[in-house]
């Protein structure tokens, strides 16, 4: 066996990975309100339960705008810092690209509160606005990781060439880099949908009393009866996001055969 | 890259394409990001008032946030458990990125590293309840336990406690340690390691002179992404830490929102940002007299 321990290793790891989430279906499906073993039946009540709750749809909703919405603002602006740092050199580059990244390596603790600051300073009433402008502020250093290497890998002789065949700088972005880069363009959306989607801290500082389905998840913790609930949105949300997931890898592999560039794996 | 190739007819030179193609990026951050940070800086050295803030210039919050006993024992564990987390994390993650790296057939490394990255995009929040769910009194471990005779009654000590939150952490960050160390591992020279062997040195040898300091880039990048998040958790110490576990973004969490105290949120703030800052130089210098030592 090629790696040796070195394979059952990684199985072994990979097993302690995935032993919370292999859990969230066996007691979704549970018969008890104890979340404890044995198991007691089978049910889908849980998941009945899901389909009358106000609070929960609203919730939903709330973090469905949010996330739409981010991943379409992050995305944008993502294109022009990533097209701007592999493309062009100018002055404050460094500087500036520092700062666009900064979120990657801040707790995001710092980014609520300090974001929650400005905003009741500037008098901004909190909403799913202000969300979104934290979680743009998160996401986009993700996407710019992404649609980097998109760019990085396009050959520049192309665009010379539709500059020379008479094209404008904007139609040639549109013609030719624009399909080139797609594929990441799909893969940052929904890698950035992903984030937003899941992210807990900054819309629980700043979403006022509009609660985004994290938030709502994470006051339901407090009563114990609630806790299959959760069991079974939570099974829901993992498989959605598996999904996701797993078009955006398809679109990034797509993306790098297209251009020809090598497959160094994983979304960092 | 080559500065030549630009469109002359584009009439701009390419400094100016460059920072007009990133104003809109740069602009937001520095709107919402450079400037807020600013702010909470500056709170941090103004008078908290009971519905407003003072103008008044103080260094009282830093005073309060370094000597008062509550909030120095909670950075201090803030600190240490994110210390134990990012040793745990990346020791048990380095084997896997070698495994992947060394091991895995090319055209499957894809699908290993995919596989490993999943459970970190899959609901935080979720995962980090279960092991609440997993660890808890009516938990998971001591259900199982008890149901095989293992132990007569439920062990009190695994939940609700430092180590319950270092577990907990260190599960949740562990794709993040990984992916770095990888990327360092593949794009070592592999005509290196046999030039190692060839002079005699054993596999073993091999391995520490020549794989692990070209990999100790990758060692450090998973340091730095495993810590700093680490240390400014607010879900783990919240749901799994109980009292003894809560850490430094609990307590800013507590000064904001509860409290309503925000320069000593804000100093507190600056605080842990100025320990992360800290700690990240000192894991940088660390790898740079590690770089310079026998062997480069």
């Amino acid at each position: 066996m090629r790696g040796g321990w070195f394979k059952v290793y990684a199985l072994v790891y990979l097993v302690f990975l995935y032993a919370p989430i292999i859990l969230l279906p066996m007691f979704a499906f549970n018969d008890a309100t104890v979340i404890a073993f044995p198991l007691s039946g089978f049910s889908t009540k849980w998941f009945a339960a899901l389909v009358d709750d106000p609070p929960l749809h609203d919730a939903v909703r709330n973090s469905l705008i949010i996330a739409v919405t981010t991943a379409i603002l992050s995305t944008t602006l993502a294109v022009f810092a990533a097209r701007a740092s592999t493309r062009y050199r100018f002055p404050g580059k460094a500087g500036l690209m520092g700062l666009i990244m900064l979120p990657l390596v801040l707790p995001e603790i710092i980014v609520a509160v300090s974001l929650l600051s400005i905003l009741l300073m500037a008098r901004i009433e909190l909403s799913i606005l202000t969300v979104i402008l934290g979680h743009v502020l998160i996401c986009t250093p993700f996407c710019i990781a992404i649609l980097s290497s998109a760019f990085q890998s396009l050959d520049r002789s192309l665009e010379e060439a539709a500059y020379d065949l008479g094209e404008t700088p904007f139609s040639t972005f549109r013609l030719i880099i624009l399909p080139l880069v797609m594929p990441g363009i799909i893969s940052s959306l929904l890698i950035s949908f992903t984030i937003s989607l899941d992210e807990f801290i900054i819309a629980f500082f700043l979403a006022g009393t509009e609660a985004t389905l994290p938030v709502y998840i994470f006051s339901q913790f407090r009563f114990p009866q609630a806790v299959p609930v959760i069991m079974a949105l939570g099974t829901i949300l993992v498989c959605l996001s598996i999904l996701l997931l797993s078009i955006a890898e398809f679109f990034r592999r797509r993306g790098l055969a297209r251009s020809g560039a090598k497959d160094t794996g994983g979304f960092l | 890259m080559t500065s030549g190739g630009m469109p002359r007819r584009m009439g701009r030179s390419e400094a100016a394409s460059g920072l007009a193609m990133i104003s809109p990026t740069a602009s937001y951050a520095i709107l919402l990001l450079a400037a807020p940070l600013a702010l909470i800086f500056i709170y941090s050295f103004l008078t908290d008032g009971y519905l407003e803030i003072i103008r008044t210039f103080t260094f009282a919050n830093y005073i309060e946030a370094w000597t008062n006993e509550l909030y120095r024992v909670v950075m201090l564990r803030s600190l240490m458990v994110a210390l134990a987390v990012t040793a745990a994390t990346v020791l048990l993650a380095f084997p896997v990125a070698y495994f992947v790296s060394f091991y895995v057939d090319p055209s499957r490394k894809s699908l290993w590293l995919f596989l490993i990255t999943i459970p970190f995009w899959t609901s935080y929040l979720i995962r980090v309840f279960l092991w609440k769910v997993i660890l808890g009194y009516n938990g998971v471990v001591n259900s199982g336990l008890l149901g095989l005779g293992i132990i007569s009654e439920p062990l009190q000590w695994i939940n609700y406690n430092v180590g319950a939150v270092v577990v907990t952490l260190a599960h949740a960050y562990a794709p993040f340690a990984i992916l770095p160390i990888f990327v360092a591992l593949e794009k070592i020279d592999r005509s290196l390691l046999e030039a190692g062997q060839d002079l005699g040195e054993s596999r073993f040898m091999t391995f520490l002179r020549v794989t692990l300091p070209l990999a100790m880039p990758g060692v450090v990048a998973a340091v730095l992404i495993v810590f700093i998040p680490t240390i400014g958790d607010f879900v783990t110490p919240q749901l799994v830490g109980g009292p003894e576990g809560r850490m430094v973004a609990n307590l800013i969490q507590l000064q904001y929102l509860k409290l309503d105290n925000y320069p000593l949120g804000s100093a507190i703030a600056v605080s842990a940002m100025m320990i992360v800052t800290v700690a990240s130089l000192f894991f940088l210098y660390l790898n740079r007299r590690y770089l310079r030592g026998p062997g480069s």
